[in-house]
């Protein structure tokens, strides 16, 4: 297959496309197909081969440019080493290489350089200057500059103007080489960066993410809630084989006198995934909260069925605002009208009872998160208990870690006997963990 | 494989675009370029877009410039392969053997023993499970078709998975595989295309299979041609004007955004209205042709007037 198709599916998958060895064979049929000679064409033919949702499309879209940003596809120079004609390994064809206007000789020598020094292989930024370096070095720069510095030191008018005319050429040269160097990166190595970023992130402890941090999250929240979704939103249905539905069968069969000729089995509804979630938003937990709403916010496409309590001091049903509003400002709100005053999880737990006890019924699994300080207040067990008693599962997540637990004014060693689930939650990841549990309750 | 006879139609992209423009359906190059590949590397289109954008059109819009019988498969929840491949007769073979129960009462008269008669049945034994006793569905019937023809999967998300699984076969490898007769190969492979809302995320296996169709709402020059095609009668500078403010509308933060149809439909409207320019109180007063939801419609009869000005004002600059 054509090289500079297999290696530009190759950057495709860093930048995180699924392309399966099937699709580069259709891939490579559509090339012999299309051919080179119309670029728009070619693009929107391996747009409707190779990628295969709206990210993959803008990505692709994205990659072509930079990838098949020259007119002579890289299959169409030789790729020998050998020493035909031009090849610009002498000191004396090096400045002239640099000072010639010939982009497409100068692009066929950076090419070739940049497949000795290994290009394709860079992963982050920094190692720019680091590929430049073994680009020139692969096109025989070390040669260039022996003579360079033979030429500056020797006193003469016509030397120093030779050395300045290296000077000029390397210059020129390494000009070249940063500039092919960082359009590589763009195809092969951005991608990758990125993603070690975000796994960085997901896997840093939320109390210490910064502002930029907190940017990028918004992303992999995004994509965390909609690997939930994808793998929770399939199949409502499972078909119970084996319990025979007398009802329907006979029903079905009416039309052949009776003789079940259609089998009809019984079937088996799941429930659809119902969350009350109760934050706590007062300013000890308050990163926690606005990352746990980000995740709600994102899933709620899955999670239909979903409300969302905050408290600090009493308890405010927030699921209106959440839905309503932008996410900066639904955040903003949530934090200006609940988050004030000291937390108290008794009262919050009155409250619940007394406005929002039909929102809970043996469906509904109620995710609370909070650390459980309540200010040495009443913790109101007795209501606890019977939310317990009363939802399919409570699910708590504590942002302290289990070290601190019970410690000062903490409750939470108390509550954790009615709680089918209690957790340490300081990643992202631990939340995701959390919520595919959750969810894995209704599959 | 076999060189598949290659209707002019399809002989090259803009031959494509020539075709489906001859029949009404304003293509784009990638439209054309989907439809060009499906042919020449025998997959099945799956195309993706909101609603309202030509989907199902672009299918039958394919059968007719090619001349092709179009068979169309409306997916739903519950879809199972008796109503998508093929279905015995029941009620025929139950006819059938009450019919010929004499006869194998004659048949079996003389031989003697239960070894010997049941030897004889054994004979006739797979008549009752013959293609004269099944009936066709969508599926199959592509599967029989010589010369031709396009297979429309409608709406491919809302059926279950199990019917996606169904599916893998035929897209793969033009077969259907009936228990009881055997496999079932294409004569010829069906153009097959599927179109989805992406009311779910379909299976991968699925989409690997399939090449990937994005169409998205058309920009100002291809919606005026649309429109222009399905409703000539409309005047040059209405039909700027409309259109400039369909494109408008789609740039506000609305529930759900107009598309073609109801580009169209507005389009009908207006001329029923025998209206000559965009004014802002007719405007308000036909939102609900474009608009589907009570919200969008009140947050954008509030800014009817505006958006109506820009629009007249885009309209005479193209």
């Amino acid at each position: 297959m054509e090289r500079a198709l297999t290696n530009y599916i190759r950057a495709l998958r860093t930048a995180g496309a699924a392309v399966s060895p099937s699709e580069a064979i259709d891939a490579a049929r559509t090339l012999a197909l299309i051919g080179y000679a119309e670029r728009q064409t070619l693009k929107d033919s391996l747009s409707v081969v190779l990628a295969k949702t709206t990210e993959e499309k803008d990505l692709h879209d994205r990659l072509f440019d930079l990838y098949f940003s020259r007119a002579t596809p890289a299959h169409e120079i030789p790729p020998t080493h050998g020493d035909e004609g031009g090849q610009p390994d002498s000191e004396q064809s090096l400045p002239d290489l640099a000072n010639s206007n010939d982009a497409n000789r100068m692009a066929v020598a950076m090419e070739r350089a940049g497949a000795a020094a290994g290009v394709d292989q860079i992963r982050f930024a920094s190692q720019g200057a680091f590929f430049a370096r073994r680009m020139l070095e692969a096109l025989g720069v070390e040669a260039l500059e022996q003579r360079l510095m033979d030429r500056l030191q020797t006193r003469t008018p016509e030397a120093q103007a030779e050395a300045q005319a290296l000077i000029d050429a390397r210059g020129a040269l390494t000009r070249e080489a940063r500039k092919f160097v960082d359009r590589r990166f763009e195809v092969f190595g951005r991608a990758a960066t990125e993603t070690f970023m975000n796994d960085a992130v997901a896997n840093r402890a939320i109390d210490k993410l910064s502002l930029r941090d907190m940017e990028r999250m918004k992303a992999v929240v995004a994509r965390m809630a909609k690997r939930l979704a994808v793998r929770h939103s399939r199949r409502r249905k499972v078909r119970n084989r084996g319990h025979l539905d007398i009802r329907r069968t006979l029903r079905a069969n009416a039309g052949y006198d009776g003789v079940p000729f259609e089998v009809v089995f019984k079937r088996k509804h799941r429930d659809r995934p119902k969350i009350v979630a109760i934050c706590d938003v007062s300013g000890s937990v308050a990163a926690y909260v606005r990352f746990l709403l980000m995740f709600l916010y994102a899933l709620s496409e899955t999670v239909a069925d979903l409300g969302a309590f905050a408290f600090a001091h009493e308890l405010r049903d927030v699921s209106g605002p959440l839905k309503n509003l932008t996410f900066e400002a639904a955040m903003e709100y949530i934090i200006q009208e609940v988050g004030s005053g000291g937390t108290d999880y008794g009262q919050a737990l009155i409250d619940l009872r007394e406005h929002s006890w039909d929102q809970i019924d043996r469906r509904t699994t109620v995710l609370i998160l909070g650390d459980g300080r309540s200010n040495h207040t009443d913790p109101r067990l007795d209501i606890f208990a019977e939310v317990a008693d009363r939802a399919k599962r409570v699910v708590w997540l504590c942002p302290e870690p289990p070290g601190r637990w019970g410690s000062g004014d903490s409750e939470i060693l108390r509550y954790r006997p009615f709680c089918t689930h209690l957790s340490h939650c300081a990643t992202a990841l631990d939340l995701e963990q959390a919520l595919d549990e959750i969810l894995l309750a209704y599959d | 494989m076999t060189a598949l006879p290659t209707p002019d139609g399809l002989s090259s992209i803009d031959a494509v675009t020539e075709g489906l423009a001859g029949v009404g359906y304003i293509s784009t190059r990638s439209i054309s370029t989907a439809v060009y590949l499906a042919h020449h590397l025998r997959k099945p289109v799956l195309i993706e877009g909101p609603a309202g954008v030509g989907k199902t059109d672009l299918a039958r819009s394919v059968a007719k410039c090619l001349n092709y019988p179009l068979l169309r498969m409306q997916c739903y929840e519950g879809l199972d392969e008796s109503k998508a491949l093929y279905e015995w007769k029941y009620g025929k073979q139950l006819l059938y053997t009450q019919i010929l129960k004499e006869k194998i009462h004659d048949l079996v008269a003389d031989a003697d023993g239960l070894d010997a008669s049941f030897a004889k049945l054994r004979d006739f034994q797979d008549l009752f499970f013959s293609r004269e006793f099944l009936e066709p569905r969508p599926l199959l019937k592509a599967m029989e078709q010589t010369g031709g023809s396009v297979l429309l999967i409608d709406e491919i998300d809302k059926s279950d998975e199990e019917f996606e699984a169904l599916l893998l076969e035929i897209l793969s490898d033009y077969q259907v595989t009936v228990p009881e007769i055997g496999t079932i190969e294409a004569q010829v492979p069906p153009l097959v295309m599927l179109t989805s809302n992406a009311t779910r995320e379909l299976g991968d296996a699925l989409k690997r299979r399939c090449l990937h169709l994005h169409i998205d709402f058309p920009d100002a020059e291809r919606e005026r041609l649309i429109v222009r095609a399905r409703v000539p009668e409309i005047s040059a500078s209405l039909l700027a004007q409309l259109v400039a403010f369909i494109q408008l509308v789609r740039g506000e933060n609305l529930r759900k955004l107009p598309s073609i149809s109801e580009t169209i439909d507005w389009a009908r409207t207006l001329l029923l209205l025998h209206a000559d320019a965009l004014e802002p109180t007719m405007v308000r007063e036909t939102l609900n042709v474009i608009l589907k939801r009570q919200s969008d419609i009140l947050s954008l009869a509030a800014k009817a007037e505006a958006l109506t000005r820009d629009a007249v004002k885009a309209a005479e600059a193209a």
